[in-house]
Order: C-alpha cells, then sequence, then structure tokens
C-alpha cells in the first residue's frame, strides 16, 4: 500500500491506521450472516431435542452427525465473531496503552483456548472411549 | 479556558446523562450490551459441551444449576439477547446497503428488534410448554 498521506516520522514510529480495517469489517459481516442462520438452529433444534437436564439426551443430540457439523461451526463462527466485537469494544473504550494491549492479547488468546476445548469435547463425545 | 467563550446555539456531542432516550439510541447501546452478554454465553456454551463429554457426574451439577429458577432466568434472558443481536445485526447489514437509514425506518426497525427480543423467549417457552410431542 502506498502511503502518500503518512508522514516520515509517522512511519518510523508505526502510528496512523494499520491498514487492516476491511478484513475485519468484512470477517464481521460474513461471520454475522453465517451466525444468522446457525444461531436460530442451535436454540431452536437444542431446546426441542434435549428439552430437560437429562444426560442421555444431550450425547443423543450431539451424537447426530448433522447437529456435530452444526455444533462445531456454531463454536468456531460465534467465538471469532464475538472476538471480532470484542476487539472493537476493548478498542472504543479501553485508552491506556498497557490495559488496552493485554486485553486485547487475552481477547485473542482465551476464546481460542476455549474453542479448541469445545471442538475436542464434540469430538470426545463422538469418537472417545 | 478563562475568557474563551463558546458560541451559542452550536451543536455538541451528546452527553448520556441528560440525553433523552429514543429507539434508534437504545437499539445501538442494546447491541453491543447484548453482545458483551453472549461473549459469555457462547463461553458458557463451550463448558456445556466440555461437561457432557466429561460424563454424566460433571453434567449433572451443571444441568441443576440451569434447572434452577436462577438458571432458567439466565437461559431465559439469553435466548433474549441473541433474538435481539440476530434482529438487529440483520438490520444492521441492511444499513450497511444504505437502506433504511432514514429516521423513520431506523426507528420503526429498532422496535421491531426490541419487540422480537421480547417476543422471542416467550415464544420458544410456550413452544416447549405447549408444541410438539
Amino acid at each position: 500500500m502506498s502511503e502518500p498521506m503518512r508522514t516520515a516520522l509517522g512511519r518510523v514510529r508505526h502510528h496512523g491506521a494499520a491498514g487492516e480495517g476491511t478484513g475485519h469489517f468484512i470477517a464481521q459481516r460474513w461471520t454475522s450472516i453465517a451466525l444468522a442462520i446457525l444461531a436460530p438452529w442451535f436454540v431452536v433444534n437444542a431446546a426441542l431435542t434435549i428439552g430437560g437436564p437429562s444426560y442421555s439426551a444431550v450425547i443423543d443430540f450431539l451424537t447426530d452427525p448433522v447437529n456435530a457439523v452444526g455444533v462445531v461451526l456454531l463454536v468456531a463462527v460465534s467465538f471469532y465473531h464475538m472476538t471480532l466485537g470484542m476487539q472493537e469494544i476493548i478498542a472504543d473504550y479501553i485508552s491506556k496503552p498497557l490495559g488496552k494491549i493485554a486485553l486485547l492479547l487475552l481477547n485473542a488468546f482465551v476464546p481460542f483456548v476455549i474453542a479448541a476445548g469445545a471442538v475436542f469435547a464434540v469430538l470426545l463425545v463422538n469418537f472417545g472411549v | 479556558m478563562a475568557g474563551a467563550s463558546r458560541p451559542n446555539n452550536r451543536p455538541i456531542s451528546p452527553h448520556l446523562s441528560v440525553w433523552r432516550w429514543h429507539a434508534t439510541m437504545a437499539s445501538s447501546i442494546f447491541h453491543r450490551l447484548t453482545g458483551m452478554a453472549l461473549y459469555g454465553a457462547a463461553i458458557g456454551l463451550a463448558f456445556w459441551l466440555m461437561a457432557a463429554a466429561a460424563g454424566p457426574e460433571m453434567y449433572e451439577p451443571l444441568m441443576d444449576v440451569l434447572m434452577s429458577p436462577l438458571g432458567q432466568v439466565a437461559l431465559y434472558l439469553v435466548v433474549a439477547a441473541i433474538a435481539y443481536h440476530l434482529a438487529n445485526g440483520i438490520r444492521h447489514l441492511v444499513f450497511d446497503t444504505g437502506a433504511g437509514l432514514n429516521p423513520s425506518d431506523a426507528d420503526l426497525t429498532a422496535w421491531f428488534a426490541i419487540l422480537f427480543a421480547i417476543a422471542t423467549p416467550i415464544g420458544l417457552w410456550a413452544l416447549l410448554t405447549f408444541g410438539g410431542a
């Protein structure tokens, strides 16, 4: 990207726009379109087929191949979407650099780890011991 | 600033404490609030899946919490938050095309999103209680 609007000093200090805003914008939107299908599907389907506290009901639900794939997609897409959204909220409201960077890093890592655990849990229910 | 005078009748940024609430402003604030709430709900979903994988001795205590009155209220609010974020998210996708941005349309769709969020958990509860098998 050419940077005719940026001064030499600004370039040296790495200040100014990161040049990644469009990617964030597009990712926020394609994930929202996917979630507009996945989230209602999960809420209605899980409520109607599980519909109670029974352990066997949740195992029956998660061992259905369509449900397993749907839940893995829901976790992957929703965690990506919420990380993008929270990144925007942190950038908007947290102005102190140290706190901002710490929260941005936590927001980048923690949901990733939890999502990996959730996907592994679905695999374990289907293929585990 | 001493000695500096502010010209009258110039628009100034909204001070939330003295700002009259209106539907479009509420819809924007609710979108962020429900987004943050659903961040927590998604983490809850992940732990629900992990509890299911861990076995009944982990899953049943979690169900005891979710079936308690407080747990049921929480689930009800999560469904409302999903419904709101869904309806208002679609509203924003329409806004992205440039449509629906005039005040009357934006007001109407904001009210729709709010009413949808109130109606959806009631509808799901009715479906579960009175509907089907």
